[in-house]
């Protein structure tokens, strides 16, 4: 095992406007990552695959102590980083590097490739003879691709392409003989035209190098082709992990099946699927209750944690659908939706003053035969008119935790696949 | 989309050339396209081959000290003959465009609705408020963004719906044609899905015409009618995307589909080496370099268009009519070894 990842938490406070702190007023904390676990065996590659804001970034970055976690641990071939100091984790750094998204970003202008991707032998302090670190340059230039090397020895990186530059920044990861690399995101930002050949220098690096691979990235189809397993983050959490083959071949958490549908294939008999999630990643501030899908989920039920953000989103969707004159009609019965802003199991919809609330409870029965399948409705316990207004009350949410699917080795935090929500 | 539709937007022999200290660099050379009404044109290419160059040459959008020749045909007139003003009366109700970063191209503090009413006092003045205000209304609605958020500020959104105000806000003049420039490539892949999918409905709701340009041939491919590949300021291929995707003509555009990386690929595919520097391009043929199947005649001699079929146009030396080449042009280019780290 080489590296061992326990219930980490990156939370991020949020500083608010000077007003509020001075007011004592509560700002919020972004978990940007919130309990992972997750283990990797020497020489295997893990991809980390999520949407931006998932927390993948931060959770690649906390693990080579670049960010302080807020709580759990981080264990390298036993030793507990995340418990080190600065200058106790610095040694430590040597066994483990990280390849950023940006070539163009990751690497120093003003240096050329000899000093830029020689800098780790000055910071380590292994040697500061110049003709070693040029030598020891020029093997991890051949080692990447960049030959001849004379001619890239002395090259600034604005004379590079982008396939080029990040096959400097990977001779700058690998020069110091790391155990485990973390690439976020590493061909992204390439042209197809040479991803793969990126792609394929890293997987030439694994086997020669016996490399351990983190891969961070939001693409599941470069994600197949690297990783032995893949974990699926959403929200700072991990809502799926398992071997790459039996996720890909069956994925188990409604947000794995949707990601994969949604992915593009240069096949012009595929349309562009219409039945996928609606909406976007919610604000990381105040997730949703329960599972922090519920809300964009087709298949999410009773026990997902419905609230009443999801009843203020059940009329704004409506009210794209409607007419003029239907949405003025039904605007004249509803008072705002924004009151619903606070997450709660209970949803006091008032009726504009008035208005008799009866009609709006009407109201929301129609909504309701009309659209009986909309998942939404599954949450909801109870209606009944109350204090010039309706009342919406939700069955109690459960946050789903990573279990073992019966027959294999993935593990999946989704009701769907917990027989205590089963009837 | 056939021939006989009267285009409605057409690219002639367009040139686009930026002056450098080391010469004129020619980022679109010698382009000809058509677009029919409410069809969806993909452009695709690498990066630095002209596809967004040539987006905003027919926009007229280009930077100073960019020179044009040629001609945009659009409602009988070369737009090329345009002023700077006249320009700006076409653009919006006739041509609009979308970019890729819609946090940037919305003023952040103006709400929503003063974007809308500023656009729509530019392009039609005389509207009332409430004729503003139920237009802007019916199109955002139309973009899933409900009507209690009309008056809210560009930060209250997430970017898939700032990229749907944007759409919107672009919809409103009802353009007859849109350029869509890398529309999706800053959102994740579901926000996507679902901005492709507002896309590929314009052409029922507003019959508009779109050109889709994008380094993603998957997309085009879900999405568009048809495609044009570019490469080193050229259209090296173009026809409807059934056709090009599934039997492509030429190298160019098989390598580029072949590097493609998706769910369905089984083993990795590269083009070796970069595209070209655009200030002394090689000679004939400027894919030649890297072409897998390159003739001696494609060093020496540019390939002209040719039309294998009434749909599609390619520009290389292999659908050449039988006759059109000896013996010795059609024998195999010996090339320069291409260093493993000479690529884009």
């Amino acid at each position: 095992m080489l590296l061992d990842v326990a219930d980490l938490k990156v939370h991020f406070a949020l500083r608010g406007s000077f007003a509020a702190r001075l007011l004592g007023r509560e700002t919020g904390v972004v978990k940007a990552v919130d309990g992972v676990s997750f283990q990797l065996r020497r020489g295997e590659v893990l991809g980390l695959v999520g949407e931006s804001g998932s927390g993948k970034t931060t959770l690649g970055r906390a693990i080579l102590g670049l960010v302080r976690p807020t709580g759990g641990r981080v264990c390298l071939d036993g030793i507990e980083i995340s418990a080190l100091r600065e200058a106790q984790l610095r040694p430590l750094r040597r066994r483990m590097q990280m390849i950023f998204q940006d070539p163009h970003a990751s690497l120093n202008p003003a240096m050329n490739l000899a000093e830029a991707i020689g800098h780790p032998l000055r910071i380590q302090k292994i040697t500061r003879d110049k003709d070693e670190i040029r030598s020891q340059v020029a093997a991890a230039l051949d080692r990447v691709g960049l030959t001849p090397v004379e001619r890239f020895l002395d090259k600034y990186p604005a004379d590079l392409s982008g396939g080029q530059k990040q096959r400097a920044v990977i001779a700058r990861a690998i020069i110091l003989h790391p155990e485990l690399v973390v690439a976020d995101e590493p061909v992204s930002m390439l042209d197809m035209s040479v991803r793969a050949k990126v792609l394929e220098l890293m997987v030439d690096l694994k086997r020669d190098l016996g490399l351990t691979y983190l891969y961070v990235t939001h693409d599941l189809a470069t994600a197949r082709f690297f990783c032995d397993r893949v974990a699926i983050m959403y929200l700072g959490r991990i809502v799926e992990i398992g071997p790459a083959e039996q996720i890909y071949a069956e994925p188990r958490h409604p947000y794995t099946v949707s990601l994969l549908r949604a992915i593009p294939e240069p096949d012009p008999r595929r349309a562009v699927p219409r039945d996928l999630p609606r909406g976007e990643v919610p604000d990381a501030v105040h997730p949703p209750l329960g599972c922090a899908f519920h809300p964009r989920c087709p298949r999410a039920f009773a026990p997902c944690g419905w609230e009443s953000r999801d009843l203020r989103a059940l009329f704004e969707q409506r009210w794209t659908t409607l007419s003029e004159e239907e949405f003025a009609a039904e605007r004249e019965l509803v008072d705002a939706v924004g009151t619903l802003d606070i997450p709660a199991t209970t949803a006091h919809l008032p009726a504009l003053r008035g208005r008799d609330p009866a009609a709006l409870a009407d109201l929301l029965a129609s909504i309701r035969a009309h659209q009986p399948d909309e998942p939404f409705w599954r949450g909801v316990e109870d209606v009944h008119s109350a204090d010039g207004g309706v009342t919406v009350t939700f069955r109690d949410g459960v946050e789903p935790q990573l279990r073992p699917i019966a027959d294999g080795d993935v593990e999946v935090a989704c009701h769907l696949y917990d027989n205590a929500f089963q009837s | 989309m056939t021939t006989t539709v009267e285009p409605l937007l057409s690219v002639c022999d367009l040139r686009v050339w930026y002056g450098t200290s080391r010469g004129p660099v020619r980022a679109v050379d010698g382009v000809s396209v058509d677009i029919a009404p409410g069809e969806m044109l993909g452009l695709v290419g690498e990066s630095g081959c002209g596809k967004s160059t040539l987006g905003r040459g027919i926009l007229g959008l280009l930077p100073p000290g960019a020179v044009m020749d040629g001609e945009v045909r659009y409602g009988g007139n070369n737009l090329l003959a345009y002023t700077a003003e006249e320009m700006r009366q076409v653009r919006g109700p006739g041509i609009g465009l979308i970019f890729q970063e819609p946090m940037t191209r919305l003023n952040p503090l103006m709400r929503v609705s003063e974007h809308f009413a500023e656009t729509l006092r530019e392009h039609e003045p005389g509207m009332s408020r409430g004729e503003m205000a139920e237009r802007s209304l019916r199109v955002l609605r139309g973009m899933g963004i409900p009507p209690t958020r009309f008056r809210s500020y560009p930060h209250e959104f997430s970017g898939g719906m700032r990229q749907r105000i944007m759409i919107a806000l672009a919809l409103v003049l009802q353009p007859r044609f849109l350029v869509a420039d890398e529309p999706t490539t800053a959102l994740d892949v579901l926000v996507e899905a679902q901005i492709l999918g507002i896309l590929a409905d314009l052409r029922r709701n507003f019959d508009t015409a779109l050109l889709l340009i994008t380094h993603n041939l998957a997309i085009v491919a879900e999405s568009c009618d048809r495609v044009a590949v570019m490469y080193a300021g050229k259209i090296v291929e173009q026809g409807a995307v059934r056709d090009v995707f599934t039997e492509p003509r030429h190298p160019y555009t098989r390598e580029l589909l072949a590097s493609t990386i998706s769910l369905s690929t089984t083993r990795l595919h590269y083009i070796p080496g970069a595209p070209p520097d655009l200030v002394e391009p090689p000679a004939g043929c400027r894919f030649h370099p890297r072409c897998p199947e390159a003739m001696r005649v494609c060093a020496h001699r540019e390939p002209a268009q040719t039309s294998p079929d009434l749909q599609r146009r390619v520009a290389c030396w292999l659908a050449a009519r039988p006759g059109e080449l000896d013996e010795d042009e059609r024998e195999p280019l010996v090339q320069e070894v291409i260093h493993t780290a000479d690529e884009a």
